[in-house]
């Protein structure tokens, strides 16, 4: 070499330090920001709670290998930049050092692995049962609904809601099951989610904290038409309103609790409400004008309802597949309307839809 | 599937009209295809007695098989190979279909590696344009929620289609395209080695991308279920689906073929002196990417072909009430589509090499290691497939090694990053476009691969996959990582390739247009990922209303940016400043010879003497074009190739 190229005085060992310490400022300022950041929605399990830590920990070791690197960038760009007069000037050829490559290699391996035994430590402790037996959930997915299915304390038939009911602080198994196509029981509350998966079940628990609360419920796997409009509600509750809900049910009755959704006085409940609520989500596929709704999944009512009886609205509704109009592909509908709603619910929609069909 | 449209140029055999190979005779045979098909399908369902006996659908699904083989031999792909199996004369060394002399050799099947990489750059940036655009529809789509302009199935349809062209009609084949005219100079050989596979490889892409983009006028829509077509759901949907499952196998074909020829060319057709360790690291970046390619790409061909017979025949791969298997699917898929991942980086790797140690006139730091970590990564990356599986109900027990597999890769690949800031150290930086990219990727590459080991810690994961997280993710390492590679080896070849020089002030505006409207579209799907958000949805909760606003509006942004590249492209090509034969003063092979290089490539063999990026030592070269045995004496014969 016939010259120092960079035009800074070409000592390497003060470059060294000098962006080590912008480096490591750098990094803090980052680490600090990343970390600022609200990242996470409400929290309602344990389990989540653990997840958000590791979070953290995986921002506070992340963020400085991508500040480090940029630093590095930048500092180059600015310390050796190629400057007028240096237009047939080379760098020094220096080829390699192996002292540096296996730092380099070693180092983060070890990091790496340090990580990953942390998080197999983390998942170990959130999918372990802790010896008391958890309780039940049958949770089934569909084109685009989920059900929740509850074990009797009557012991009869099954108990099923479409909006997910829990206690606080208990310990929740979820079964999961899908009927058609994949879907993804995702709760964020909850930082946990599971492959609805035809043929099999799958599973996954969860912890709910002692903070009541009402949460979303979603499709995480991408399941056809509706997949956007498959959002339902989790309510965790008080043992006591829990248990006053199960045992409602259970006697085969009862709406849902604690949403105001009470059935209305007269022994009817009301159509139109039934209609635009989040549980059955009408309007979230179906434009009705009267409603309000303006979902382009299905039909718009106003023009495939006009003229028909309640017998037809009825069966659409129980039986959607029987006669899918025009222009729309059969099973897109949910089937199980039967089921999640209230004979009083169902009379209700099919009034209100034939009153305003006519 | 396409018909002729375009002017018929004079034959270059004896032989006129509809017999000589062409697009009249293209266009002619792909009309024999049709009848074809529609004749298999009505006799088929007449014999067993099916009703109706005239089925559109069935008659198209056969079409989509036939007509683009009945289209590849009318343009005359196999024409040659025809002649030799029937015993024909045919003429080894006929090159009357080499080199482009006028636009209109570019329509045709042509055996010149070097119109064929340009074939391929070119039909791939048209169809990342078309690509692009239906990303554009997407974020108008997302920018409120609600339902803005589309339904849902044309949503789904955008996004599906979007991806598929992305990938499979842009990223893997730009590289090919890259790499086809780069490699045979690089290691001074004349041409690929099979050049009439070559020819037909490329042939088929196209084929993919008409098939892919005319899925929008099938009845029932384009192919909604993502690029990953997962079953079920993709047995159910419209016959849209189809022209994915069917557009892969073409796409795939192509594919492999180019692997192969590149394995062969590399190994068989290096210049004298051209030892492994004296390759430049682009040839073995792509000569990993052709193992990884010619080993995977069959599974992803077999996943579409489940869905097809599931779909099409009544097969019962997915359906378990009769055996089938949903989770079988998935892990056929990824087995080919978590290297594929690697299939759309490593290429790009060579070329951030290439341009690093150029451009920073420094030798590649590591170099061995450079190319052994190369090797670990086709070697690791088929054993981390399942973590895309994380949550899809797989026995539980395989998420740990998948785990720490998935961490490990980024060993490798954290060698290539250090190395490389190793090369800019003490260098004397040209900080031009493509310089600008190269560095644009180390940062935002760095920050994608960062996320990708977030994903990889199965705690996490099972919070944030399939939620933007991972799209942010994805499009921090194919944008940031892989676009900023093709963008910087764009603009590096270019003068290589066209013989002009391209506006270097449009290239920077286009560089800092794109990375910041890139770090505004994407940085914040990050947040609303974890926030919980999901992804390939048509409409969303009010929370997210505002960022994805935000988002919507960087994207056009984006978009914007890209079109300032396209016209700084075109008006070079046909104004720019004419190019030197080697304006950045490299020492690999391709820029010892004119720009655009001789029809054969190279006018004497070339003799290799030295590693290719000796960049500091005076006087040093890679190659010599003296006559063998003269190679001590240093010739000064080679331009500009010396030291400062």
């Amino acid at each position: 070499m016939d010259e120092e190229p960079g035009g800074a005085g070409g000592d390497d060992r003060g470059h060294l330090w000098q962006l080590l310490a912008i480096g490591a400022v750098a990094s803090a300022i980052g680490i600090a920001l990343a970390l600022a950041i609200d990242w996470w929605p409400t929290l309602a399990s344990e389990e989540g709670a653990k997840i958000d830590t590791l979070y953290d920990v995986l921002l506070i070791v992340s963020v400085p290998v991508f500040v480090l690197v940029v630093v590095v960038v930048l500092y180059c760009v600015w310390r050796f930049r190629m400057r007028p007069g240096q237009e047939n000037l080379d760098g020094p050829p220096m080829h390699g050092n192996t002292r540096l490559e296996i730092l380099w290699t070693a180092l983060p391996a070890v990091l790496l692995v340090a990580l990953c035994t942390y998080a197999y430590v983390v998942l170990d402790d959130i999918e372990d049962a802790k010896g008391e037996a958890p309780m039940n959930v049958r949770v089934v997915g569909e084109q685009f609904a989920w059900t929740f299915f509850y074990e009797n304390p009557d012991g009869g038939e099954e108990i099923s809601s479409n909006r997910l009911y829990l206690p606080v602080d208990t310990s929740v198994l979820f079964h999961v099951q899908s009927k058609d196509v994949l879907h993804d029981f995702y709760v964020p509350a909850f930082r946990l989610k599971i492959d609805a998966v035809p043929g099999i079940t799958t599973n996954f628990k969860a912890t709910t904290t002692d903070e009541p609360g009402v949460y979303d419920v979603v499709c995480a796997e991408l399941c056809g038409l509706g997949h956007a409009v498959m959002r339902q509600t989790a309510n965790v509750m008080p043992q006591a309103e829990y248990d006053r809900w199960l045992s409602e049910q259970a006697a085969g009755g009862g709406g849902p609790v604690g949403t105001g959704e009470e059935p209305a006085e007269g022994g009817g409940a009301d159509g139109k409400a039934v209609f635009t609520s989040t549980e059955t989500g009408c309007g979230q596929c179906h434009t009705l004008e009267d409603a309000g709704t303006g979902g382009t999944v299905g039909p718009d009512l106003g023009e495939s309802l006009a003229g028909k009886d309640e017998a037809y609205i009825r069966r659409a509704i129980v039986d959607p597949n029987a006669d899918v109009p025009s222009g729309f592909q059969p099973g897109i509908m949910p089937g199980n309307y039967e089921d999640t709603l209230t004979p009083e619910e169902v009379d209700a929609l099919v009034t209100y839809l034939a009153g305003v069909s006519e | 599937m396409s018909t002729a449209t375009l002017p018929s140029s004079p034959p270059s055999r004896s032989r006129g009209g509809l017999r000589a190979p062409g697009w009249p005779r293209a266009a002619l045979f792909t009309l024999l295809g049709v009848a074809f098909s529609a004749a298999l399908s009505i006799a088929v369902r007449a014999a067993y007695g099916y009703d109706p006996t005239v089925d559109s659908e069935s008659i198209v699904i056969i079409g989509m098989i036939a007509t683009p083989l009945f289209f590849l031999v009318g343009l005359g792909a196999f024409d040659y190979w025809f002649y030799w199996a029937a015993g024909r004369p045919t003429r080894p060394e006929d090159h009357s279909s080499h080199g482009a002399h006028s636009w209109k050799d570019y329509f045709k099947v042509n055996t010149d590696h070097k119109v064929i990489g340009i074939q391929y750059v070119v039909t791939s940036f048209f169809f990342m344009l078309i690509g692009g655009l239906l990303a554009m529809l997407v974020r108008a789509e997302l920018a409120a929620p609600g339902s803005q302009f589309v339904d849902p199935n044309t949503y789904n349809g955008l996004f599906s289609v979007h991806a598929s062209l992305m990938i499979f009609l842009f990223i893997i084949p730009v590289f090919a395209g890259l790499a086809n005219y780069v490699i045979p100079l690089m290691i001074g050989a004349p041409d690929m080695a099979f050049p009439r596979l070559n020819a037909l490889s490329f042939w088929m892409l196209p084929v993919a991308g008409v098939m892919m983009t005319a899925s929008f006028l099938a009845p029932g829509g384009s192919f909604s279920t993502g690029w990953t077509a997962y079953a079920p759901l993709s047995t159910e949907v419209p016959i849209g689906q189809l022209f994915f499952s069917i557009g892969v196998q073409f796409a795939g074909a192509s594919s492999i073929a180019t692997a192969l020829n590149f394995l062969v060319t590399i190994i068989t057709m290096r210049a004298p002196g051209m030892t492994f360790w004296r390759m430049p690291l682009l040839v073995w970046a792509n000569f990993s990417t052709s193992l990884l390619v010619v080993i995977a790409t069959p599974f992803v061909a077999a996943s579409q072909f489940f869905v097809l017979f599931d779909h099409a025949l009544g097969f019962n791969f997915f359906v378990p009430e009769r055996g089938g298997d949903v989770l079988m699917y998935q892990h056929v898929f990824w087995f080919y589509s978590h290297p594929a991942v690697y299939i759309m980086m490593l290429p790009g790797f060579g070329i951030i090499s290439e341009i690093l140690a150029v451009k920073a006139r420094k030798p590649i730091f590591g170099y061995r290691m450079m190319a052994f970590s190369l090797l670990a990564i086709v070697l690791l990356g088929f054993t981390v497939w399942a973590h895309h599986m994380f949550v899809s109900g797989m026995q539980s027990w395989i998420r740990i090694p998948m785990m720490v597999t998935t961490a490990i890769i980024a060993v490798p690949t954290g060698i290539k990053i250090f190395s490389w800031l190793a090369t800019l150290w003490r260098g004397v930086l040209r900080v031009d476009t493509p310089m600008l990219f190269a560095l644009g990727f180390l940062t935002m590459f760095t920050l994608g691969g960062i996320s990708g080991v977030v994903l990889a810690i199965v705690p996490v994961d099972i919070a944030v996959s399939d939620t933007y997280f991972v799209v942010a993710h994805i499009h921090y390492v194919l944008y940031g990582g892989s676009m900023f590679t093709i963008f910087a080896g764009v603009y590096y070849w270019f003068p290589k390739m066209t013989g002009r020089m391209y506006h270097e002030g449009l290239g920077k505006l286009h560089f800092w247009s794109t990375f910041i409207a890139f770090n505004a579209t994407f940085a914040p799907m990050h947040l609303i990922g974890v926030k919980g958000m999901p992804r390939r949805i048509a409409d969303y909760p009010e929370q997210f209303a505002g960022w994805n606003l935000a988002i919507s509006l960087a994207s056009f942004m984006l978009g914007v940016s890209t079109l300032i590249f396209v016209y700084n492209m075109v008006a070079s090509w046909r104004g720019g400043a004419r190019a030197s034969a080697n304006p950045w003063r490299a020492l690999t092979l391709e820029w010892q010879v004119s720009s655009p290089p001789p029809i054969f490539n190279f006018d004497r063999v070339p003799t290799v003497v030295g590693g290719p990026y000796q960049y500091g030592t005076p006087g040093a070269v890679h190659g010599t074009f003296q006559p063998a045995g003269d190679e001590a004496a240093r010739p000064a014969a080679v331009p500009a190739s010396g030291g400062g």
